[in-house]
């Protein structure tokens, strides 16, 4: 495998991150599964780099891939650029055909546009009412996702068929914080139950080796999110029962 | 399939910039296509069945099959219609200057439309701040452009295809905003010229006057002065 190699041609890969991101975790999934090695530089988002700043002055946001010094940001370009820039390394993340492509990049941006604001809204709540009206608002959102796994997938084991694809890596960097999420709020959002092909999916993504070598540790995760939930609680002055 | 005809079809709404960028794209590509204008209070079977998940416009139906988000559709025209009668690609060949492109069209996406919403649906303190907003979205866009032709650089191509129906609306958030594009961004401004120069802009693109006018329609249905 070209491995060092792959990550020589057109120069060095460096990646700006923080370590529970999952826009970070989608772009980690994606050079893992390629076999590119890359310099990984741990971002403080209280006090950014100069090289973030430098990076992405119009956002300021991880992740950026900077590939032989040049940047790529917001995390569905970089898996674009990912698949274009290294041909041939590694399976594609984008299917070949064109239909195939409009519909995976419909999907992912749907993960991106529909699901991801409804559950930040369960993430962001605070009190039972916040919540059961944000987890009411998210389900439909996991049915849409549930089908989009039947259709895409046609009996397969990924959104992307018999390999991990795009919209798999955009869905599946989040599974650690939708479970850490799940556990503070005792809710099931990917409940085995009501969604089992969504459910089998998460585990099989989770299990990828790729994935496995970069999704963070889910205690560790947990931690940081009761420590958010700690802090909003404060800044809110909220004197409901919360975890 | 949502539809049964051969060929393409654009479901959309004549003033929508989203839809335009759909018309721009097959224009440059020279690809005939059937426009069917949708009533957005009452929507048509076909537009509910073409896209279930959104129920928006611009849907694009390739021998009935629905494809769906502007800038998919875009990005769709170009890969199902390579190199046709010769038409230049709309996104570069080159992996870097793709992402660009992408980048660029992204950030149109999350900022603009939204932002001039709030310029002209809000009052007072909410409008204000959606004004320096946009003014810095506008600079934004300028200083991306530089001294490049095009935001592609010597080819219009992908990211001008997204942007371009926003000039139409550049009038309405002057007037909204109390500035001037011009004097803030001349660069914009003279691409907004450049592009418009093109046929493919030229005929698909809403005069800006009727933008502002269609924008004071919505003001009073919505009871906003």
């Amino acid at each position: 495998m070209a491995v060092a190699a792959a990550a020589g041609a057109g120069g060095e890969l460096r990646l700006l991150g923080t370590w529970s991101s999952p826009w970070v975790i989608r772009v980690r999934v994606a050079l893992g599964l390629k076999g590119l090695s890359y310099e990984y530089l741990e971002e403080d988002l209280a006090s950014k780099s100069d090289l973030l700043l430098r990076s992405n002055p119009v956002h300021g946001k991880v992740p950026v891939l900077l590939h032989g010094g040049r940047p790529v940001c917001e995390s569905l370009v970089i898996l674009e650029y990912a698949d274009e820039a290294w041909p041939g390394v590694g399976p594609p993340l984008l299917p070949s055909d064109p239909y195939d492509r409009a519909t995976a990049r419909f999907w992912a941006a749907y993960v991106n546009d529909t699901f991801l604001p409804a559950f930040r809204a369960l993430f962001r709540s605070l009190t039972e009412e916040q919540r059961a009206a944000a987890f009411e608002n998210a389900v439909p959102k996991v049915e849409a996702l549930d089908r989009a796994l039947a259709e895409c997938s046609k009996g397969k084991p990924f959104f992307g068929g018999d390999a991990v694809g795009l919209v798999d890596v955009a869905l599946g960097s989040h599974l650690v914080w939708i479970r850490a999420v799940n556990e503070v709020a005792g809710t099931n959002l990917l409940d085995g139950a009501r969604f089992p092909g969504l459910a089998a999916w998460a585990e099989r993504f989770l299990a990828v080796d790729a994935v496995r070598e970069v999704v963070p540790d889910a205690g560790k995760v947990l931690e940081q999110y009761k420590g958010f939930r700690a802090k909003w609680i404060a800044a809110a002055g909220s004197t409901s029962k919360s975890t | 399939m949502a539809g049964e005809k051969k060929g393409l079809q654009l479901l959309d709404f004549w003033v929508s910039p989203f839809g335009q960028r759909c018309r721009i794209a097959l224009s440059e590509k020279g690809l005939p296509y059937e426009y069917l204008e949708q009533d957005l209070g009452n929507k048509s079977e076909l537009l509910l069945r073409s896209n279930p998940v959104h129920k928006k416009i611009p849907v694009l139906l390739h021998d009935g099959r629905p494809v769906c988000e502007s800038l998919i559709i875009v990005q769709y025209i170009d890969e199902a219609f390579p190199g046709k009668d010769g038409k230049p690609a709309l996104l570069p060949a080159d992996p870097y200057a793709r992402a660009q492109a992408r980048f660029w069209a992204d950030y149109v996406d999350k900022k603009l439309y939204d932002c001039g919403t709030r310029l002209w649906k809000l009052k007072g303190e909410a409008q204000q701040q959606a004004r320096k907003e946009m003014l810095e979205i506008l600079r934004t866009l300028d200083g991306a452009l530089g001294d490049g032709k095009f935001f592609g650089g010597e080819a219009f191509g992908f990211a001008d295809v997204a942007i371009a129906p926003f000039t139409a609306w550049f009038l309405t958030y002057e007037r909204h905003g109390e500035f001037s594009v011009e004097e803030e961004c001349p660069r914009l401004v003279a691409w907004a010229k450049r592009c418009g120069e093109r046929e493919s802009v030229a005929k698909n693109l809403t005069p800006p006057e009727k933008v502002y006018e269609f924008i004071c329609g919505m003001k009073k249905r919505f009871g906003i002065e």
